[in-house]
């Protein structure tokens, strides 16, 4: 019998290459000789008309193939004049706007792209950037949600107060609710913008075969599919003339799932017109510049709630900073504005946002997309909540939590995906138990009353979350078994860490009974699964592990229908075990996988002595067609998952931390995890994905922001000034504890689990600091020269 | 580069053009500087080539001592300790003789960026980099060192209290090469410590303090709070007056990463804390 | 203009490589593009992330930050020099794969040639000797945690090798 390798702690079959220093990622594909490179001239400004873009000189410089404006593009492909796609649109998002490959006009960000050179390499790229000269008259800069608020100034001038969209949604009346309620609290709450930061930037390579008139691209991105789409309209071509392929991604964390970003259209448009190839690697500067940011939101809170600190009605109006442009939609308010509800029954409730502009890079959505805002504002809230009433923080959670028979559980909200907020499954009273034991809640205070005798000051934070996980629309499989045994596994979607090549491989081999080591997988390559969405919202193992398992269960069952056929028994009595199908209780009656997969294909002509048996005086009824009519040869499965909505995992964070009480500086003393994805695939994977969810959480609450000057400079643009945490600012451990509540969704009961590390971190070192500290954080992140400013403000004027 | 906005120009990471020279001698060096205005020392460029990548810097020609001979010296005697030009961080850190004559220099040293910065990078060339938020220039100035320095005209040494000109900038001329740095020997009964706060280990500091106690004489250097490298003479204060006494002498300033109001802060608490550390060494040398 | 090339040896995982770099050439580019060693990687080129450490004579340094015509008269080893001679995982290697050492993969050469290099050094570390050994390494996907498990693995595999070795 074949061990069954879901849930076990399978080592990762790609880390090989990686380790190796073989791992292949966009800049160290070879696409052929004389490929050329590609550098943009960006935009100093952060709002500005562009008079004149002189370019006159540069293709003087030695080694310049190419330098391109605005003004050429309608010349190369009509639809590169257009604006870049809006990629999710929404009825109330009535002011959309994105930007051109190339600024047509105006510029209102700092990066925006303004010219594209293409050179012999990316140093002589750089030069002939450099003498690119322009003409610009600066507008007033609109930078952070006060400056859009107030609509002084205008980022697009026909759009009026700034607001792209407005939007609401209620469930009950909220404000009657609140009205009648015994207690009401209101909190004004803020969270700064950060960015996904992956180690390896956004990079594209394009090569255009001119023998068959065919387009291969290599792109760094979560969405191969997407861009292929993007660059076919774009340039005009068939999508039947462009393969994307998705080498190894070094990180991605949601900036990569936006498309197409110019370079992604500009790459491949100059490798065709040039026809050699060419090459586009961001640099960090770039990254920061012209990529995206994500998580800066104003929220306003109204809660009303009885004597025991249930929710009667929760009522949050909250202003949403998307930057420049809305390429991907209002999709992160949205997720704030329904997962901000968590694991909650939070009466009535009503929530309504703005989406502004501003003249600062676009924001696209960043790991947990909304929810750690959300997650922040329901969790001070909670903790409000607490204080007001002198209960005890995980008490009043308790209170308030959906009981585990009360799923499927209807929120009464429309989700980001169109759909029901309907949560399928879950169990957050015995996570919250297990949360409290794991960090020690319940002996907190004495050791803070030890601390305290001792001069320190700690203090203690949870915060809990419901992250819907897995949307649709869907994604596929393909499974082939070949001649040889070997199982070949294509998804569409892209991978970018999270190890599906294993994952993936240990769903497909439990199916097929073969060893892990036959099964390959191939992700993100338009030639191998051409229909697919992409990598976000945590949906890779819920989608492509569901399709793979049903596109494998297929292959499965031709498996044993022609060995049943072969073997002369009932396809009942037959098991699969590494790699043989054999009769149960009699294992000499077997036939080899790659033996029904020569079967399964009945030849004219035999390539080698095994496929000889399936040639046509071999096999075959002479009564009847030699491949049968509802039946297709080879052995492949196919099969598509589709969910009617997504699945919800949940999980509780809590920590303990340390304040200096001179140099505020925060150290953290111990953190835990309870989390529940359903049914893990393998175990190491998911702690893995949560180990560096909390640490990018330390980052996001603790160290990075986006620091902007009023003209809508970055003055942070680097990763000296960018303070992403080195091992010596994270957690020296991370306690963490599995619950598997299944989804009921999907075949395997699982739910995504790839975001929720970083979704409570805001809330709970919020909520941890303000124990250590006896006043209330309402804004992050908080560095220690903020923490000491707010010591000032709260000894001049006590609480 | 220091924290707090230091921005490169736009979509630039490669540098620009330059002529590479190589001297395999001192007057070569020397003459390659002199013949190119626009010509630049290149020795472990840890701080240098960011620059030149960023375009933040164009030098015409880059003069790389890494080949020139006998300017790797580490020579620790009773008087002090000289430090060649081509000396990495990570060998003077390393040096036990270093730590004896002044352990200062190893204290700081273990604070300046990380270990794979120091396995390349400097003392010399810190030294002549003349950032006020770096570690090693403050120290030669808190100890009374100096630099030697070779030009066409022959050789001079320039003491620590005239280096430092400005912000970033130091007095060597154009076509000199700093060839050692000197840090005077610790006193038989003086004491010395440092501390700094920075954001993440391993950052340029938010504010950094070091101490020299010798006898009554009671001094501290700061780091990031002031434009050059800036020492204040403590001697004679009560314990409660450190702080504000050496903030009468400086300017924190305001940062994307801290406040003039949290450096002030700093100041204080690094001041009473560096001060008493330093006193408590003279105090257990002092000791029979 | 075009630019005036400089012929050097650089001398990288054993091999003597003859090339012709304009000045500017970074270390890092001329290994990956002129060597084709591409198993070094450029995170951030302002020397910050590491994900180009590479060891010159046997020390960890930031590849972005040093000249390829500046590297000759070193022995240069990268990641590609890590695998033993039998095409077998070095110790370090090992112990990432082990321990989930890695997700995404970028940055993890730069961990790995730090911590074999680390190791040289402090054979045995302690946990927190560990976190020392690659602070000043970034990685946006693990949180460390594995990392950190990684280089006390890597310890014992060479331990052990030692032993076998000398028996």
């Amino acid at each position: 019998m074949t061990t069954k390798l879901f849930g076990t702690r399978v080592q990762r079959v790609e880390d090989q290459r990686f380790l190796r220093g073989q791992g292949r990622y966009v800049d160290d594909i070879d696409a052929g000789p004389h490929t050329l490179h590609a550098a943009v001239l960006r935009s100093p400004h952060a709002h500005a008309k562009v008079l004149e873009v002189h370019v006159d000189d540069v293709l003087d410089l030695e080694g310049v193939h190419a330098v391109w404006t605005y003004e050429d593009l309608a010349d190369l492909s009509a639809p590169m004049a257009d604006p870049l796609p809006l990629l999710i649109p929404h009825p109330t998002l009535t002011h959309a706007r994105t930007q051109y490959a190339l600024a047509n006009g105006e510029v209102n960000y700092v990066g925006e792209a303004i010219a594209f050179v293409v050179a012999d390499d990316r140093y002589v790229a750089e030069d002939a950037v450099g003498r690119i000269r322009v003409d610009y008259e600066v507008l007033p800069p609109v930078v952070g949600i006060e400056a859009a608020r107030s609509a002084t100034a205008l980022v697009h001038e026909d759009v009026p107060g700034n607001v792209g969209a407005r939007m609401e949604q209620s469930n009950g009346d909220a404000p009657a609710a609140i009205a009648g309620a015994p207690h009401v609290l209101t909190l004004d709450l803020t969270v700064e913008r950060s960015a996904c930061q992956p180690m390896e930037g956004r990079g594209t390579v394009a090569r255009w075969d001119r023998d068959i008139d065919r387009l291969t691209v290599w792109s760094s991105t979560q969405t191969s599919t997407g861009v292929r789409a993007a660059i076919a309209v774009k340039l005009g071509l068939d999508l039947g003339q462009v393969d994307v392929v998705t080498p190894d991604v070094g990180g991605g964390f949601g900036v990569k799932i936006n498309h197409p970003w110019p370079e992604e259209l500009l790459v491949p448009l100059a490798a065709r017109l040039l026809g050699r190839p060419v090459k586009f690697v961001e640099d960090r500067r770039e990254h920061f510049i012209s990529s995206a940011h994500e998580r800066g939101q104003v929220h306003h809170v109204e809660v009303g709630f009885d004597d025991d600190g249930r929710l009667l009605g929760l009522d949050v109006e909250f202003w949403h900073d998307h930057g420049a442009y809305t390429p991907y939609g209002l999709i992160v308010p949205i997720i704030t504005s329904t997962q901000l509800l968590g694991p909650y029954k939070p009466g009535a409730y009503r929530v309504r946002f703005e989406s502004l502009f501003t003249n600062t890079v676009m924001v696209t959505p960043y790991r947990g997309a909304g929810r750690p805002q959300g997650c922040f504002v329901m969790e001070r809230t909670m903790d409000a909540i607490a204080a007001y009433l002198g209960k005890d923080r995980a008490d009043v959670r308790a209170l308030n939590f959906i009981q585990p028979d009360e799923f499927p559980y209807d929120q009464g909200l429309i989700f980001q995906d169109g759909r029901a907020l309907e949560y399928d499954s879950g169990d957050y009273p015995a996570s919250l138990e297990k949360l409290k034991a794991l960090v020690g809640w319940e002996e907190f205070p004495a050791f803070k009353a030890e601390m305290a005798a001792q001069g320190r000051q700690v203090g203690i934070g949870l915060a809990c979350y419901v992250e819907g996980t897995g949307v649709g629309p869907y994604e596929g499989a393909h499974v082939h078994i070949e001649t040889t045994g070997k199982v070949k596994v294509a998804t569409g979607l892209t991978t970018q860490g999270q190890g599906h090549a294993t994952v993936f491989a240990q769903i497909a081999a439990d199916v097929l009974g073969v060893p892990l080591a036959d099964v390959q997988v191939v992700t993100g390559d338009t030639r191998r699964m051409p229909y697919a969405v992409g990598t976000f919202a945590s949906r890779a193992a819920v989608m492509s592990g569901s399709a793979i398992h049903l596109a494998a269960t297929r292959a499965r069952e031709k498996v044993l229908r022609i060995a049943a056929d072969a073997l002369e028994a009932s396809e009942d009595d037959l098991e699969i075990t590494d790699g043989v199908v054999s009769v149960k209780g009699a294992p000499a009656s077997s036939i080899a996988l790659g033996t029904i997969a020569v079967l399964s294909n009945p030849l004219r002509y035999a390539f080698d002595e095994q496929s000889k048996m399936a040639t046509q005086f071999s096999v075959g009824d002479p009564g009847k067609p030699p491949v049968a009519e509802d039946d297709e040869p080879g052995l492949e499965g196919k099969d598509f998952y589709s969910p009617e909505r997504a699945t919800f995992a949940s999980g509780m964070h809590a920590v303990i931390v340390e304040t200096d009480p001179l140099t505020a500086e925060i150290k953290i003393l111990k953190y835990a995890v309870v989390h529940d994805c359903g049914h893990l695939i393998n175990p190491m994977i998911v702690e893995g994905q949560i180990h560096g969810g909390v640490a990018q959480g330390v980052g996001g609450a603790l160290y990075e922001r986006m620091a902007y000057d009023e003209s809508g400079q970055l003055l942070n643009a680097s990763f000296m000034d960018f303070l992403m945490p080195y091992v010596t600012e994270v957690p020296t451990s991370i306690d963490i504890d599995h619950l598997e509540t299944p989804s009921p969704l999907n075949p395997l009961g699982i739910k995504g689990a790839g975001e929720a590390g970083v979704i409570p971190s805001a809330a709970v070192f919020a909520a941890a600091i303000s124990d250590a500290e006896g006043f209330s954080i309402t804004s992050m992140p908080i560095s220690p020269s903020e923490l000491f400013a707010l010591r000032r403000l709260h000894q001049e004027e006590p609480s | 580069m220091k924290a707090g906005g230091r921005s490169g120009r736009l979509a630039v990471v490669k540098p620009a053009p330059f002529e590479y020279v190589r001297p395999a001698s001192l007057d070569d060096a020397v003459a390659g500087l002199a013949g190119d205005p626009g010509a630049k020392v290149l020795a472990g460029g840890q701080s240098l080539v960011p620059l030149l990548s960023m375009r933040l810097a164009s030098p015409s020609r880059l003069v790389d001592i890494n080949g020139l001979p006998d300017l790797d010296g580490i020579e620790a005697g009773p008087d002090g300790v000289r430090i060649g030009a081509l000396a990495r961080h990570a060998d003077v850190l390393a040096s036990g003789d270093v730590r004896r004559v002044q352990p200062l220099v190893s204290l700081a040293l273990a604070n300046v960026a990380h270990a794979t910065i120091r396995n390349r990078g400097t003392t010399v060339g810190s030294i002549v980099h003349a950032d006020a938020a770096a570690e090693m220039p403050m120290v030669l100035r808190l100890l009374g060192g100096s630099v030697d320095v070779a030009g066409p005209g022959g050789r001079r040494t320039i003491a620590a209290d005239d280096l430092y000109v400005g912000p970033m900038e130091s007095s060597l001329h154009h076509d000199e090469i700093a060839v050692s740095a000197w840090f005077p020997a610790l006193g038989e009964r003086a004491g010395v410590a440092f501390e700094e706060v920075a954001r993440r280990h391993g950052d340029y500091a938010l504010c950094g303090v070091a101490a020299l106690v010798d006898g009554d004489s009671v001094r501290a250097g700061y780091l990031s709070v002031c434009d050059v490298p800036t020492v204040v003479d403590l001697t004679d204060l009560a314990e409660a007056d450190l702080g504000e006494t050496a903030l009468a002498r400086l300017d924190p300033g305001d940062d994307i990463h801290a406040s003039a109001d949290y450096r002030a802060q700093l100041v204080r608490v690094l001041t009473a804390r560096v001060v008493a550390a330093a006193r408590e060494m003279a105090r257990m040398k002092a000791a029979p | 203009m075009s630019e005036e090339l400089h012929h050097v040896r650089l001398h990288v995982n054993g091999v003597a490589h003859d090339v012709a770099v304009p000045p500017r050439r970074l270390l890092s580019d001329a290994l990956r593009h002129e060597l084709g060693l591409t198993g070094t990687h450029v995170g951030c080129e302002h020397g910050v992330c590491g994900a180009c450490t590479v060891l010159v004579d046997g020390r960890p340094m930031r590849s972005c930050l040093m000249f390829a015509v500046s590297a000759v008269d070193c022995e240069i080893t990268t990641v590609e020099g890590l695998t033993n001679a039998d095409d077998s995982l070095g110790p370090v290697q090992q112990a990432f794969l082990e321990c989930h050492g890695l997700q995404c993969g970028f940055c993890t050469p730069g961990f790995m040639t730090t911590i074999t290099a680390g190791l040289e050094e402090n054979p045995s570390p302690t946990e927190d000797e560990a976190r020392d050994m690659i602070a000043g390494n970034l990685c946006r996907c693990t949180g460390y945690q594995n990392i950190v498990k990684s280089v006390l693995r890597a310890a014992e595999l060479r331990d052990a090798e030692t032993t076998r070795a000398q028996p």
